[in-house]
């Protein structure tokens, strides 16, 4: 079906994109406070570390990179299928309402839910999961059309709207709250990993495993999406039920992944265009290759996050988001 | 045919005063009732006298220095907000066009966030200026981004711009707050609505926001004929670039001193002026001065509902337009297929 010499980029393409993740995972479990240096880093994995190291490699960096990079990962994929569901090289994940719709169920339910401490994180991404999929499902819904399906401007402006809104929603209800309540729902919201536990690495595992191959198994049905509705319709594709599939998909990704990580942007819009400009258009080329570079991306963004700005750090978020507004600038330049 | 357009205009101008004069009625209701109505009761005599200067009991020190600069507040920065979107939306031609979903409430944020960090003891005209450079750059951004592109820019492309621009400046905001451990006071401010207005911030701001709007409706034909076509309007002689310059000028202005009184309000701006088209057409010497006063009218009701919704609480005004706002805006996209 491909050319070799496409394969054979892919294949280069791919394996550099491994070499760059592993090299920044060596990175981001050598740095930080505690003492963990480049050369033990092998030893202690094969399992012949002292206590001390076991426990810092295992207990708090090795998840801690697993979930970043599993979460960068599932963002991008779901970018790329709302990329391709929406046929517009700008959505992101937050676009559907992802990120508010999380972040007012997480502001919600932290103000309004006490539960006890040792529940307590396992609760949080059930609310964020469960507002971000309630929120889709609105926007869905409201952007739906009885004739045609989901129009893809549509739900995009729908989604700008209710995003702005339960923005303001938000604001309101940590206004109202204590100071240190305050302080942990920004961090939230700016996504500031915070789910960094072997449980929340579980959490986010599945989702992957099950819905990438479900996703590069639709993929050929998203380059005819990408040609238009009528095309779709032409060659007999249930579109309606395709783009449901589809959207759902997406929103399990994104909600997933946020409801680990807290609000996290732009991932989910820069990972599918930097790989359609590697390797171009097609879907089953570029949706591997946007999962690497997605993971990648936070990853990089949580290293440089947490290591230069001592001793507090600088949430992986707002690091993405610096970051992904000068390339967004350049994306519609470019155009 | 010429005298019958003239006769048209003689009429429409007319209905025009109508109007206005109906809803600057409206408006002088609203505004006593807004002042009447609280938590605290106060009778319509000492409202008048809290008016007039005529009388000193605490009831009516308490209007006067409360409530009276609230509301007074509510009818500056509704109008603000109201006048700011109908000049985006006629200079875009974009129907989606409102101060919030342009990136503009967010830069005035970012730029809060950055001066309250830097100088925490800020006094309130610093704040005031930071957040109309703020305001600038959000917009600065949005429109900047969208003129990049010689072909020029869909209404959509550039909500998604306003909207990936605001989602930065957002982050950035939020960045700064947790680093300096001040998301508290940053909250405060954005979602602050009107409480706490006190007549030394309106003497600061309001003749700002005056001579904005008499710019805006001294630009109003200008304006009428942009949102046409610019062809059209460079057809007709005018200056394009400084036009716009000039109405961009006056969005921020409107803005970024709004944002620095009440914090983020969206979809006010896009609210009214669609509201006001339903009566007024599409001239905006007539949509700019009804676009203001609904939308001081819009605020006032909007602040009461706030205050009396669950009394003695207050409801943020910040939420009750927001949530106002998204069906509008729901309806906006329903109905505006042809514009897109």
């Amino acid at each position: 079906m491909f050319k070799p010499e496409i394969i054979k980029k892919q294949k280069i393409i791919i394996f550099s994109l491994m070499i760059l993740i592993v090299l920044t995972s060596l990175l981001n479990l050598v740095f930080g406070n505690s003492i963990l240096t480049l050369d033990r880093i092998i030893p202690v994995l094969l399992g012949q570390g002292e206590f001390n190291e076991n426990f810092i490699l295992f207990s708090i960096r090795l998840p801690r990179l697993l979930i970043t990079l599993m979460a960068g990962m599932a963002l991008a994929l779901s970018g790329s299928i709302l990329q391709g569901l929406t046929r517009n090289d700008l959505a992101d994940p937050g676009i559907i309402g992802i990120n508010s719709g999380a972040g007012f169920a997480v502001a919600l339910f932290f103000l309004y839910f006490p539960v006890e401490a040792g529940k307590f994180i396992y609760f949080l991404p059930l609310a964020a999961f469960g507002g971000a999929l309630i929120t889709a499902i609105l926007i869905y819904l409201f952007s739906y059309d009885k004739n045609s399906g989901i129009k893809p401007i549509k739900l995009i402006l729908v989604g700008v709207g209710f995003s702005t809104a339960l923005s303001g929603a938000m604001m309101v209800l940590i206004s109202s709250a204590d100071r240190a309540k305050v302080e942990f729902i920004s961090r939230w919201l700016a996504g500031d990993i915070w789910g960094t536990d072997c449980p929340f690495v579980l959490a986010l595992l599945p989702w992957l495993l099950i819905l990438l191959p479900a996703a590069l198994y639709k993929a050929n049905r998203l380059n005819i999406l990408a040609l238009g509705h009528s095309v779709a319709v032409g060659v007999g594709m249930k579109v309606k039920r395709e783009q449901a599939i589809l959207l759902i998909i997406a929103v399990g990704l994104a909600a997933a992944a946020v409801s680990v990580t807290g609000g996290i942007a732009f991932v989910g819009l820069m990972a599918p265009h930097i790989a359609k400009t590697l390797v171009g258009k097609r879907n089953q080329l570029f949706i591997p290759v946007a999962v690497l570079t997605g993971g990648w991306l936070l990853l990089a963004a949580d290293t440089i996050g947490t290591n230069i700005f001592q001793p507090q750090g600088i949430a992986a978020g707002i690091m993405v988001a610096v970051i992904g507004a000068p390339y967004f600038v350049y994306l519609i330049a470019k155009k | 045919m010429i005298k019958n357009a003239k006769k048209n205009e003689i009429k429409k101008k007319l209905e025009f005063k109508y109007i206005l004069a109906a809803s600057l009625a409206v408006l002088l209701m609203s505004f006593l009732t807004a002042v009447a109505v609280g938590a605290a009761e106060v009778s319509l005599s000492q409202v008048w006298q809290a008016l007039t200067f005529s009388g000193s009991s605490d009831k009516i020190i308490m209007l006067q220095e409360i409530r009276i600069p609230r509301t007074t507040a509510a009818v500056v920065v509704g109008a603000a907000l109201a006048a700011a979107g109908a000049i985006m939306q006629g200079m875009t031609k974009n129907p989606l066009a409102d101060p919030g979903l342009f990136g503009l409430t967010a830069g005035a944020n970012a730029a809060l966030a950055f001066s309250l960090a830097i100088f925490p003891t800020l006094n309130y005209f610093g704040t005031m200026l930071s957040s109309f450079l703020g305001a600038a750059l959000g917009a600065g951004l949005v429109f900047g981004i969208a003129s990049i592109n010689k072909r020029g820019f869909s209404p959509f492309r550039i909500v998604l711009a306003g909207s990936a621009v605001s989602t930065f400046l957002y982050a950035v905001a939020e960045g700064v707050g947790i680093y300096f451990q001040i998301s508290k006071d940053v909250s405060m401010w954005t979602a602050g609505g009107l409480v706490g207005v006190s007549w030394l911030q309106l003497k600061l701001i309001a003749p700002f926001v005056l001579l904005s709007l008499a710019a805006a409706f001294f630009l109003s034909r200008q304006l009428t004929i942009l949102s046409l076509r610019e062809e059209i309007a460079v057809g007709l002689g005018q200056k394009v670039f400084r036009t716009k310059i000039f109405l961009f000028l006056i969005i921020i202005t409107l803005t970024g001193l709004s944002v620095a009184l009440v914090g983020n309000i969206v979809f006010l701006g896009l609210m009214i002026p669609h509201l006001v088209r339903a009566v007024a057409g599409r001239d905006y010497r007539f949509i700019l001065p009804l676009s203001a006063v609904f939308g001081a009218i819009f605020m006032l009701l909007a602040d009461l509902l706030g205050r009396t919704i669950n009394a003695p609480y207050e409801t943020p005004v910040v939420a009750i337009i927001a949530m106002l706002g998204l069906p509008f805006f729901l309806m906006i996209v329903n109905r505006g297929r042809s514009d897109f």
